[in-house]
């Protein structure tokens, strides 16, 4: 297990190295830093000096060295839109993304585990024949007409929820959400549903084809020769071994979540970290964008490290082969 | 050594390939299955369009001397207030909706294909390098393959296209956007094709006419692309089409988002987003209908992807 533990975090760190890597090449090439620090009555020779000192003369791999190092520091350079530090900028930005995520995971958790379980249990019933038709349906629509779809019956045909943005938000122990207010809460269901649709049909296929797997296997027909009930089959001994690979799905797609809350925030104006990077992109505000790469990057790579080790503790052939 | 290896390639395909076709379980499928029969008319009825599209739309929508500004959101023929040139009414900028959506279909699909192929190729041809010689070439691909799966699509190609609309500026992008879709898509996806392959690999190596390949002295390429490839084809097959369906919808989305094609040479995604601004003052048809016609697009693809996967039946790589 320690093997497997160093191994995966070993990994982890050259991804992480790579991707500072791109990002730094992307802020090396994108943008003229001097432009946006003097004006044009600079003349070319103290320009040049300018450049001398501020190291942007330097070879390569001095300034990703520099890079690095301020990263590795927390300081990923100044957004020239903002006037502050790249990463604040981000973090402020942070929760109300991670609150898109987590709403759109408690919505997928709650439906589909019973969807999937229920049309791997009665396959021929009604019920099954239509949430496996709806949810190919709700794989071909794209999340953004999914959310022009909502908006358009919701907000503005019936009216009942708003169209855009998070609305009120307290502060909880320095955490700014809209968790816990009534108007934030009424925000943030459109958006999550949106958000949400993408990954559901996924998990209840997923889900259901792997309960399908396990409701044939030895041990399940063993508890039935047992007599134990229904009920405790299905959802005790079952389900559990029907998790481990919707746990491995389930991690990547957060981070896949996170790159389609760029979507949702895009049509809700919802005012998260995907929302300020496309802003960020537009104004071409280069430390912004390396500071939401890093960032996000690090979600990524951390979630699938977590994900990985989680497995290995679940699934003890896994450990097998990480420790070999 | 010679004359063997020519026997051997022209053993005799006694029932013509036809006739082979016609007897095979895929064809006697599609008979009984109606689902799978409407979807695929449908899918072919598409492809007609995008293809004569020139010939079928009434407007050229990429000529400006066309389009006349006072046209402007015209409601569909069979609204009251519709006009009987536009059945399909017209756009915000006075283009004609029918004739935009038969090009922009032809855009959308062209650009999936396109991008399924690049994907293809490079996810075949690692996937063969990988599951043929194995060992440290295998597990430095691979994990390859891993590092960018764990990157969704999405992501990277937002990213990317991103940046280079920031260091291309918004005009040279426009002109290139097409060619940084495929190849974006092309490339983010290869993993999803080389672990497939991979796995079908690993099950033909053991084979003995692999065996019998080697012991003739044929070489490596050789067997990899004429032996074992087209006994991996059923899961390609079945890959194929739902990766053509997510390729148009990651392309939509990305041509949403701005990052696609430009308005003046609108894909389906970018017919959209330039509908949703108009959406709120109640001229739904220019979202409305290219939105249907994009779902109807990649929801017969995934049904005879689905269709595709029951009858072959492939063991695909399971995450």
């Amino acid at each position: 297990m320690i093997a497997f533990l160093i191994k995966r975090t070993l990994q982890a760190m050259v991804v992480m190295f790579v991707i500072s890597l791109i990002s730094f090449s992307i802020q090396d090439n994108l943008g003229d830093p001097l432009r946006e620090l003097v004006g044009v009555s600079v003349s070319e020779v103290e320009r040049e000096k300018l450049r001398d000192d501020l190291g942007l003369n330097d070879p390569f791999l001095v300034q990703y060295g520099r890079f690095a190092a301020n990263a590795l520091h927390g300081d990923l350079g100044t957004s020239y839109f903002f006037k502050e530090p790249a990463l604040d900028v981000i973090l402020k930005k942070l929760p109300a993304t991670l609150e898109l995520v987590f709403g759109a995971t408690l919505i997928i958790v709650v439906l589909s585990v019973p969807l999937g379980v229920y049309s791997a249990i009665k396959p021929g019933s009604l019920l099954s024949r239509l949430v496996m038709g709806l949810s190919i349906v709700g794989i071909s629509i794209p999340v953004f007409l999914t959310a022009i779809g909502l908006i358009y019956l919701f907000s503005i045909e019936l009216g009942w929820m708003p169209s855009y943005g998070r609305g009120e938000t307290s502060s909880l122990l320095g955490w700014d959400s809209g968790l816990f207010t009534g108007d934030g809460l009424h925000h943030l269901i459109l958006p999550s549903f949106t958000l949400a649709s993408i990954m559901l049909p996924l998990f209840i296929r997923l889900i259901r084809a792997e309960m399908m797997e396990v409701l044939q296997s030895e041990y399940v027909k063993f508890a039935w020769a047992k007599g134990i009930s229904p009920w405790r089959i299905y959802f005790v001994h079952a389900l559990k071994n029907t998790m481990l690979p919707v746990i491995t799905v389930g991690g990547v797609q957060i981070g896949t979540m996170v790159a389609y809350t760029i979507l949702t925030e895009t049509v809700f104006q919802w005012p998260g970290m995907g929302f300020l990077f496309l802003e960020a992109v537009n104004r071409v505000d280069t430390p912004l964008i390396v500071a939401y790469l890093i960032v996000v990057g690090a979600i990524f790579v951390v979630t699938n490290t977590l994900v990985d080790l989680i497995y290995g503790l679940v699934n003890p052939t896994v450990k097998l082969a990480g420790g070999k | 050594m010679s004359d063997q290896t020519q026997i051997l390639e022209t053993a005799p395909d006694a029932p013509s390939r036809w006739h082979e076709f016609k007897n095979s379980h895929l064809f006697h499928s599609f008979t009984v299955d109606r689902v799978a029969q409407i979807s695929f008319g449908i899918f072919i009825l598409y492809i007609l369009l995008a293809l004569f599209a020139p010939l079928l739309a009434p407007f050229d929508p990429y000529d400006i001397a066309q389009i006349d500004i006072m046209n402007s959101e015209i409601p569909p023929s069979w609204e009251a207030e519709g006009e009987a040139d536009f059945w399909l009414g017209t756009d915000a900028q006075g283009r004609d909706m029918w004739s935009t959506i038969l090009y922009g279909t032809r855009v959308s699909l062209m650009i999936g294909l396109c991008a399924v192929a690049l994907q293809a190729t490079l996810g075949i041809c690692i996937g063969l390098c990988a599951g043929y010689f194995g060992g440290r070439v295998d597990s430095i691909l691979m994990r390859f393959a891993d590092v960018q799966l764990s990157f969704s699509t999405m992501m990277v190609a937002i990213v990317v296209l991103a940046v280079f609309q920031a260091a291309f500026g918004t005009e040279l992008y426009q002109q290139l956007a097409m060619f940084m879709l495929i190849m974006v898509i092309g490339i983010a996806e290869w993993p999803q094709y080389a672990r497939t392959i991979r796995a079908s690999v690993l099950a033909e190596k053991k084979k003995e006419y692999i065996d019998a390949a080697r012991v003739i002295g044929l070489r490596s390429p050789r067997i990899m692309f004429r032996h074992i490839l087209p006994n991996t084809l059923s899961p390609i097959l079945v890959i194929s089409t739902v990766q053509v369906a997510n390729a148009i919808i990651s392309e939509a989305s990305l041509s949403f988002l701005g990052l696609g094609m430009p308005v003046s040479e609108p894909s389906l995604g970018s017919l959209i987003a330039g509908g949703f601004e108009y959406i709120f003052s109640g001229s739904w048809w220019i979202t409305v209908i290219p939105g249907a016609v994009l779902i109807s697009l990649v929801l017969v693809m995934n049904l005879l992807g689905d269709w595709l996967r029951d009858v072959l039946n492939p063991k695909l790589y399971k995450g």
